[in-house]
């Protein structure tokens, strides 16, 4: 048995409150679903489960707000012999024998009785019938919120079907957008002055021609249907993704007073979002995807951050971040390091500007990036490369 | 019924889409206080991803296809909803 427990989504967090469950006792889950619904201050963020099995029961009442690290659910992984306190399905109990055949046999339940789970919560102490709690659990309903009409003020499953008639209709499916902008505001200062306090940053900026990539995208998506059209944020974002393979001491983390950098590149997207805040989940492996893939990636985190639907492994496992405020129409950023990452790449306008080319003075698209590097970590020499690396990866969009 | 009214109607869905669809993307924003000349970018803050999820949506919903230099002509409401009408005429005199 597993415990799904309330994750720590980024350094500063210490709580979060749990307000949908997307799953039900009995279901079975793999690794990577999604299994529940937790505010925080940054917003409501999808929890995901590393552990595949079966949910074996909720162990938290919605809408309580818990400490991270407390056990939310328990999940039975596979080949895990059913708890005796749990058995309903008669599938499980049924008497057949397992087929001889079988090259690996699978565990017989009655051969292998497990002790009682330790249950711990309200639901367990709850006098009710074996019947009331199963059903109970299977609608995911608190055993503590009826009053039980059986022997000792236990309750009966007849107390249940009478709680769930009564009970109003489950809340549209729709999740409303939950932000609460104080809140966001708060988290996002208590970040950036953890990192303004603990960061040496350094900072370096670098002038860029991408008319390369712009004559190449408009090649390319004249083509094509609005839905499979690139934007130039997608070259930006597999340009640096790319380029850290050369420099890998930009990705990363450091933690307990060392840097460790990351083999796998999750760079954060810094999305704004409306009416204030912003946050910069990661667009997983993103040195990996192809750029219609990571277009496709980049829609669909921009459009789950602004409606509320983050994913918790977006949430910690950024190992750089990238924003491109140019869409604002300013020329440069500054950017302040998402502790514990060591880096944050800014992207300006883009702007029309006299440029030298082979000697000779012409109009080009100009952008200008910047870098933040940790100085615990790295030097602006490093920097300097990196951005250089960068720029020069730009200079080829079709290889990208 | 008459070829003006006919073409009044289609008018009106077609300015009812795109305002359903800014309003997807820009929920706190009344429409109505919107100059129809200004700016939508500045008016109503969107950026280049929320451009595309528009030009991508009226794609969808009316099935012209907006080229990227087109966007320009794109950039006001009253633009948005001239550019639309133009498209929409020329294909049926086709």
């Amino acid at each position: 048995m597993t415990e799904f427990r309330m994750p720590s989504l980024g350094a500063d967090m210490e709580a979060g409150t749990l307000v949908e469950w997307l799953v039900k006792p009995g279901d079975w889950v793999k690794r990577g679903d999604i299994v529940a619904v937790v505010e925080t201050q940054k917003g409501a963020i999808e929890i995901e489960t590393y552990q595949p099995g079966q949910i074996e029961k909720f162990l938290v009442d919605l809408h309580s707000r818990v400490p991270v690290g407390t056990p939310l659910a328990l999940i039975r992984t596979e080949g895990e012999a059913k708890a005796p306190v749990a058995v309903a399905s008669p599938l499980v109990v049924s008497p057949v024998a397992p087929m001889p055949a079988s090259p690996v046999a699978p565990p017989s339940v009655a051969a292998a009785p497990t002790p009682p789970p330790v249950v711990s919560g309200v639901a367990a102490r709850m006098p009710a019938s074996p019947a009331a709690r199963r059903l109970a659990e299977e609608r995911g309903i608190d055993l503590s919120a009826i009053t039980g009409s059986g022997p000792g003020g236990a309750i009966t499953s007849t107390d249940v079907e009478r709680y769930l008639a009564s009970a109003p209709p489950p809340a549209e499916k729709k999740r409303a957008l939950w932000l609460d902008p104080a809140a966001m505001r708060a988290a996002i200062g208590a970040a950036m002055a953890r990192s303004k306090r603990e960061i040496p940053h350094y900072y370096l900026e670098h002038q860029i021609d991408v008319t390369p990539c712009e004559r190449w995208l408009a090649e390319k998506n004249a083509a094509l249907p609005p839905d499979s059209r690139l934007l130039i944020g997608a070259l930006a974002l597999k340009a640096v993704a790319l380029a850290l393979h050369r420099f890998p001491s930009f990705n990363g983390f450091y933690r307990d007073n060392k840097f460790e950098s990351s083999k796998a590149v999750h760079v954060g997207l810094a999305i704004a979002i409306r009416g204030g805040g912003l946050a910069a989940p990661a667009l997983h492996d993103t040195d990996q995807l192809s750029l219609d893939d990571l277009m496709t990636g980049m829609r669909d985190l921009v459009q789950r951050t602004r409606a509320g639907r983050i994913r918790s492994s977006e949430m910690s496992d950024p190992t750089i971040t990238v924003s491109s405020l140019g869409e604002r129409g300013v020329d440069a950023l500054y950017g302040i390091i998402y502790p514990p990452q060591v880096a944050i790449v800014g992207f300006g306008n883009v702007v029309t500007r006299p440029w030298v080319v082979d000697g000779a003075i012409g109009p080009r698209s100009v952008v200008t990036m910047t870098l933040a590097g940790d100085h615990r970590v790295t030097d602006g020499h490093a920097g300097a490369l990196f951005l250089a690396e960068i720029g020069k990866l730009l200079q080829e969009p079709e290889k990208l | 019924m008459s070829e003006t009214n006919l073409r009044n109607i289609v008018q009106e869905e077609l300015s009812k889409i795109v305002q359903e669809e800014l309003n997807n993307i820009a929920p706190e924003v009344d429409l109505a206080t919107v100059d129809p000349a200004a700016d939508l970018r500045e008016a109503l803050d969107i950026d280049s991803m929320d451009f595309l999820n528009l030009v991508t949506a009226l794609y969808h919903r009316t099935g012209i296809e907006i080229p990227e230099v087109d966007y320009p002509k794109l950039a006001t409401l009253s633009g948005i909803a001239a550019y639309l009408a133009t498209k929409l005429k020329s294909a049926n005199t086709v």
